[in-house]
């Protein structure tokens, strides 16, 4: 790629990131750090904000570990066989993951709270915790690293097994090694998404259980403590620069090229005894996936005693929180978000993929630091540095660009594993043959390109649609969106208003699921290369 | 000619400053604000004047975030700051000066500064679930009850650092038991943990999550509102008849919510009008069905299911000593309950 086209492809992102990134949050640092010079020492010597430190990071290591040990037989299971209803179990378990925090801390209560249905309570505990991370990251892992899985070519691993290595072994040796980088890809995403967890830590950790980001929150919605709450994100970002560097490096070192191919060539039948370990496998994952939404949906619909649709129905004619304009909010700006989020991330992604060193490295990080950032900061520091030139502040573009700033890491993380394993040969072969660079590029790139935007385009959409931790800082003008509608009810008494919270976020998995399935039959039929 | 330009100048400027305005008030409020739409339309059609209304957070972030923008805010009126967020808005000098002439219809003890309005009130009280009581173990009627190992595990109050009503709580406990003397709030805090207090994230973690009379929660016994019983079967289908839960008088606290006028407003005129507006008897009466809260206005009417005003006012603490305090004071409730 020459220094000129790389150029044009870092423009955008980089304009973005430094307009509604970089300016905003180095804003609200520098008014907490220049109030007061000794918020370093004040910080760095609290026994218990260092607590909360040392707690952030190690739960944030478990819970990815353990999303992706769990995630992966499920993982496996979607991109290697064809059953009936598999786009819909996809579909399905990408459903968590866009539940707002404050519902499914409820739901977890109702399961494994003080008194829950499974008989043990273990709220206020740490397990409670990495249950819900677990819950809501599993998608990412089933996303991202079946996204390269289900096109991973069988014949390798028919090989391996025709020269009498057992499955385990061709697992260990052939596949895994493949997966590696969509793994470590996929995990990147999860753990920054626990350090910065929030409602989770909040609702079911109870008030001895805190993060950084609970702690950044309390200092500067709560106590108006900028100072110290500028020093924690500082060591928030600290964490997650260090952490993206060290996954950039090993992107770099493990990556590998190969052949993909396409999905359907891949999937296979299962036959035999392997019915039962899929059966085994999506039985033993659907219940961790829809224990708590099942738990909202049953709530949905008794609660006002009896078995009934009243919730439903209140919905329609409540004047508290119009809900058809939420829900046309929530899709407006899950629209323009994806929007956004493919236009900054897809150049961002063909450029990283492209081209290896330190300034790609550095690229790759800035783009998804938005996702290792408290969302209070960035909500903070969007008040006080988008007033000029045009004051954006109260003004609904706001909102999906908030929600972009969360939503293009993925489109970045679903899309460089894809495109770095195709071939450079393919694209010397179309050079040799006397394609121009945009011929190679419009033959060669931009199927495998289109065909990322789609699996990137289905995850900013479910960001945005199930986005509450960065909205809820936001000055928003124009009604609420789902989970901020799902709040509100929730912030009030009366079973009318609670059965509605239940009500909606019942109507959001629905929309969820429905937007991603057709997202996902929109998907442009790749030509036969890939 | 000199005067005459003179003149005219000081005309441009009077009408400048009415006329000019462009028909417009944005109004920035946290999350759990909310008024009809015939309301809104009522104002909009009565002075012409567009109503857009910003919303973001809660009462805190709000609050902090008018603060930041000092001087340069994000609309014309802020709705939410509560006595206890008060001092620390007025110190940063957010809000012009503005006193509506409806002042005089609203009781003295809701003014508490020339630079914000009233506009509604609501007492946070502990709430209990009747179905829990009965003859041999009444339900609790004072604080010191709540401390009674008869009412061990039952209590689930809201993380004071965090939520206001759980703030508004530990400020009753501090009025109550006071910070000299044989037995203390912290020592009355240290007798609710050896009493096995639970302490939630939030309300609505506390009153959904964990209260037995909303839900199926495991405490009989949550920190709400006043107001919560009769919200609780409100609209209900089918109809609840009979309130199922009930609040404590004992130990309520008062939560005043203000509005004001922020300093460089765009629009102070028409920010003016609304604040009249939110004084008026047309919301003032929306108040109570809206935001499940008394109207300041003695004479707007309730709604019959909301039930009646409480008879008394609880003893409060001063905006001012609340802000000195309040940072000491969450790290010795901290220190006591949670370490």
């Amino acid at each position: 790629m020459t220094r000129r086209a790389a150029i044009t492809l870092a423009a955008v992102p980089v304009l973005f990131l430094l307009a509604f990134f970089v300016w905003p949050v180095l804003s609200i640092l520098a008014t907490g750090l220049t109030e007061e010079g000794g918020a370093f020492a004040r910080v760095l010597t609290d026994s218990g904000l260092l607590g909360v430190v040392w707690f952030t990071l190690w739960q944030a290591v478990v819970s990815t570990v353990l999303t992706v040990l769990l995630a992966m037989p499920a993982t496996w299971v979607l991109a290697r066989f064809d059953f009936p209803g598999r786009s819909l179990a996809r579909a399905i378990a990408t459903v968590p993951f866009v539940l707002p925090t404050v519902v499914v801390g409820t739901a977890f209560l109702a399961l494994v709270g003080p008194s829950g249905l499974l008989g043990v309570d273990l709220h206020g505990t740490v397990w409670v915790i990495l249950a819900a991370h677990v819950f809501f990251n599993i998608a990412v892992v089933v996303r991202i690293v079946g996204g390269v899985w289900g096109h991973l070519d069988p014949q390798l691993e028919d090989a391996a097994r025709s020269l009498g290595a057992s499955p385990w072994k061709t697992f260990t040796r052939v596949t895994l090694p493949l997966l590696r980088p969509a793994l470590a890809a996929a995990s990147s995403i999860v753990f920054l998404f626990t350090l910065t967890s929030f409602g989770t830590v909040l609702i079911l950790g109870g008030p001895r259980i805190a993060t950084v980001e609970v702690e950044i929150y309390r200092r500067t919605a709560q106590l108006l403590d900028l100072p110290a709450a500028a020093v924690l994100a500082l060591l928030q970002m600290v964490g997650v620069v260090a952490a993206l560097i060290a996954y950039s490096r090993y992107q770099e070192r493990h990556t590998v090229e190969q052949t993909l191919r396409p999905a359907r060539e891949t999937a296979r039948r299962p036959q035999g005894r392997e019915r039962t370990l899929v059966a085994a496998i999506l039985g033993g994952t659907g219940l961790l996936v829809l224990g708590p939404p099942g738990v909202l949906v049953w709530r949905s619909l008794t609660a006002s005693g009896g078995l009934g649709i009243q919730a439903y129905q209140a919905l329609g004619s409540d004047t508290l929180v119009d809900v058809g304009s939420a829900v046309g909010n929530s899709l407006g700006y899950a629209l323009g978000a994806t929007v956004i989020a493919l236009g900054v991330g897809l150049p961002a992604a063909v450029l990283i993929a492209a081209r290896r060193g330190r300034l790609s490295r550095w690229f790759d990080t800035l783009l998804m630091l938005p996702l290792g950032t408290s969302a209070v900061t960035v909500g903070f520091g969007f008040l006080i540095a988008l007033d000029a030139p045009v004051d954006l502040r109260a003004s609904v573009v706001i909102i999906p660009i908030a929600h972009a700033l969360v939503a293009t890491p993925f489109v970045v993380r679903a899309s460089v594993p894809v495109l770095r394993a195709v071939r450079e040969r393919l694209r010397e072969a179309a050079a040799m043959l006397g394609a121009s660079p945009a011929r190679t590029f419009r033959t060669v790139d931009l199927p495998i390109v289109s065909r990322v935007a789609t699996v990137g385009a289905a995850f900013a959409f479910a960001v945005s649609l199930g986005e509450f931790g960065a909205t809820i800082f936001l000055a928003r003008p124009g009604g609420p969106t789902i989970p901020i509608a799902i709040y509100r009810f929730l912030g009030r008494p009366g079973v009318l208003n609670f059965g509605q919270a239940m009500a909606l976020s019942v109507i959001l998995m629905v929309i969820t699921a429905t937007a991603i399935m057709a997202v996902e039959r929109a998907r442009l039929p790749g030509p036969g290369a890939f | 000619m000199k005067r005459l330009m003179i003149a005219v100048a000081a005309l441009a400027m009077l009408t400048g400053s009415c006329v000019s305005e462009e028909p417009v008030v944005r109004l920035v409020a946290h999350d759990f604000f909310a008024v009809s739409d015939e309301a809104i339309a009522a104002f909009e059609e009565e002075t012409g004047i567009d109503v857009r209304i910003v919303q973001g957070g809660d009462a805190g972030t709000v609050v902090n975030q008018a603060i930041l923008t000092q001087g340069n805010p994000v609309g014309d009126i802020l709705f939410g700051v509560d006595n206890t967020l008060l001092s620390r808005a007025l110190d940063a000098e957010i809000f012009e000066r503005y006193e509506s002439f409806l002042i005089p219809e609203i009781p003295d003890q809701f003014e508490l500064s020339p630079f914000v309005t009233p506009i509604d009130y609501g007492d946070v009280c502990i709430n209990y679930d009747k179905s829990a009581f009965d003859a041999d173990l009444p339900a609790p009627s004072t604080l010191e009850d709540l401390a009674d190992p008869r009412y061990r595990g039952m209590l689930v109050v809201e993380d004071p650092t965090i939520s206001s009503p759980g703030l508004a709580f530990m400020l009753a406990t501090i009025v109550r038991f006071g910070e000299t003397g044989d037995y203390t709030w912290l020592d009355y805090w240290a007798d609710l943990r050896e009493n096995d207090v639970a302490i939630a994230a939030d309300w609505g973690t506390a009153y959904y999550g964990r209260f037995s009379g909303a839900g199926d929660g495991d405490r009989p016994i949550v920190v709400s509102y006043a107001t919560s019983p009769a919200a609780e079967v409100f609209g209900a289908e089918p109809p609840i008849p009979e309130l199922s839960t009930a609040a404590m008088r004992d130990g309520c606290y008062r939560q005043i919510e203000f509005a004001g006028i922020l300093v460089n407003a765009d629009h102070p005129q028409n920010a003016r009008t609304f604040i009249d507006f939110m004084l008026s008897l047309e919301f003032q009466e929306d108040v109570p069905g809206q935001m499940f809260v008394y109207p300041v206005r003695p004479d707007a009417e309730l709604p019959a299911w909301f039930g009646e005003r409480p008879a008394d006012t609880p003893a409060g603490l001063d905006p001012t000593v609340i802000e000195e305090n309040r940072e000491r004071w969450l790290g010795e409730w901290s220190d006591v309950v949670l370490r």
